[in-house]
């Protein structure tokens, strides 16, 4: 039996939920690293190679070069956990949010301070959304992290 | 409620305190600049609160709040994880530790709470060696503001709201019951507050970052003080909805709402809108 997942629908959000776990296990746990200050010195000095070093799709890794959180949540990363990579490039989380809703800081900081996101802004949000990107394509061919092909012969 | 001479004293909760744990709230505080004008109405609204817990002081506050992949991450996902340590290092979450005393907690307590509600069938894990992250000291700062040394211990309590599913609301409340019976049964002369903390409305991530519900906080609170019943009743999808992806964090204030009476007066509510992404929120409530 299929898990019941009823929250699909709301506009501009990625719930964190079991599929997304499984395919950002890796990529979190990267995120995860650079809590050590020693670790983000290494990643800062050459970013590809400190990535190479995690068995992670390549999908993931470029968004991370790309600093494309809206494609990191797609591809499974928590924002709490990509939030590293905030402290590591030294911007603050309000500049890391604004840049996934396409504002500047300054204009995002003002909507805050306005009071926030409207709720009747889902409904403009609900008609930009893009369809995800399906799950199963990442994991399959030369993309797949070497633990899980072998995992699955 | 003290008992009569020569009866062993049991711990009492006295009051439940709820408030947002904003990072940036900490960082505000840790450089001085709780009085800028961006912060100032915010930390103006715990005056009061700083007042009222230095004549009211507890012993022990038992915290509810949760990790932001500090402590916790993929490898371990606890939902309910009770801290029975004798102190708590203060969290490296990738700036250095906030300059604030360390956490001393009340193993006695905690163990004791632990075994009392796994035996009512919530499957408590213990932990010891960890390090606390924003989610429990941000909340000892609005209440403490920058002591030497925070003048109560603490029994960190810890809910996994970041990976799906966290707890449901009707859970955390029944939860709530279960921790306050373990506290009445505990011997010991204890004054006891339960804190619950994180919200209210806010969403971090996507294209939805920003999002912001006023008119569902200010009806949260109403509820989570006359009708918590109500509130046990909204999904988590509910919450998602209605108060953001991360504004889900509410379920942690119905753990606290169900360690208190039926019954309880509000002494004191503030609310303030924004803390860098997110709306804060924060009641006093006393049982009657």
């Amino acid at each position: 039996m299929a898990l019941d997942k009823p929250y699909g629908d709301i506009p501009g959000t990625t719930v964190f939920d079991a599929d997304m776990a499984r395919l950002g296990f890796h990529a979190n746990q990267f995120c995860m690293s650079l809590m050590k200050s020693e670790n983000r010195q290494r990643f800062l000095a050459d970013e590809r190679a400190y990535l190479d070093e995690w068995p992670m799709a390549e999908e993931q890794k470029r968004a991370f070069l790309d600093r494309d959180y809206n494609r990191l949540l797609e591809l499974g990363v928590n924002v709490y956990y990509f939030g590293k990579l905030f402290f590591t490039d030294g911007i603050s989380f309000e500049k890391g949010a604004a840049s996934m809703t396409g504002m500047t800081q300054e204009a995002y900081r003002a909507m805050m301070i306005s009071g926030g996101r409207r709720p009747e802004d889902d409904v403009r949000l609900a008609s930009a959304d893009r369809p995800r990107s399906p799950r199963h394509r990442l994991g399959q061919g030369a993309d797949a992290p070497a633990e899980r092909r072998d995992r699955r012969g | 409620m003290r008992p009569p001479n020569g009866a062993t004293a049991v711990a009492r909760v006295t009051a439940g305190v709820t408030m947002s744990h904003v990072p940036a709230i900490g960082a505000a505080s840790d450089l001085g600049k709780a009085g800028d004008g961006y912060w100032q109405p915010l930390f103006a609204g715990f005056e009061f609160s700083r007042r009222w817990i230095a004549q009211r002081k507890p012993d022990v506050i038992f915290l509810v709040y949760n990790d932001h992949a500090t402590a916790f991450d993929l490898n371990l996902i606890p939902t309910f994880a009770i801290g029975c340590g004798d102190e708590y290092e203060i969290a490296d979450e990738g700036w250095g530790p906030r300059p604030v005393p360390k956490v001393v907690g009340a193993p006695d307590l905690a163990w004791y709470i632990r075994q009392a509600v796994i035996q009512e069938d919530f499957d408590l894990t213990a932990v010891s060696n960890v390090a606390v992250d924003h989610g429990l000291t941000v909340p000892l700062t609005l209440m403490f503001d920058r002591p030497d040394a925070w003048p109560v211990l603490v029994v960190p309590f810890a809910v996994n709201v970041i990976v799906y599913p966290p707890p449901s609301a009707r859970r955390c409340f029944e939860l709530g019951k279960a921790i306050r019976r373990a506290i009445d049964s505990f011997e010991a002369d204890l004054d006891v507050q339960v804190w619950g903390t994180g919200g209210m409305s806010h969403q971090l991530q996507g294209p939805r970052a920003g999002f912001i519900n006023q008119e569902f906080d200010a009806r949260f609170l109403d509820a989570l003080v006359e009708d918590p019943e109500h509130l046990c009743q909204l999904s988590l999808l509910d919450y998602m909805r209605q108060a953001g992806s991360e504004g889900v964090e509410l379920v942690m204030w119905l753990i606290m709402r169900g360690a208190l009476n039926d019954q309880v007066t509000e002494l004191h509510r503030h609310y303030h809108v924004p803390a860098s992404n997110t709306a804060v929120g924060h009641l006093i409530l006393e049982n009657r």
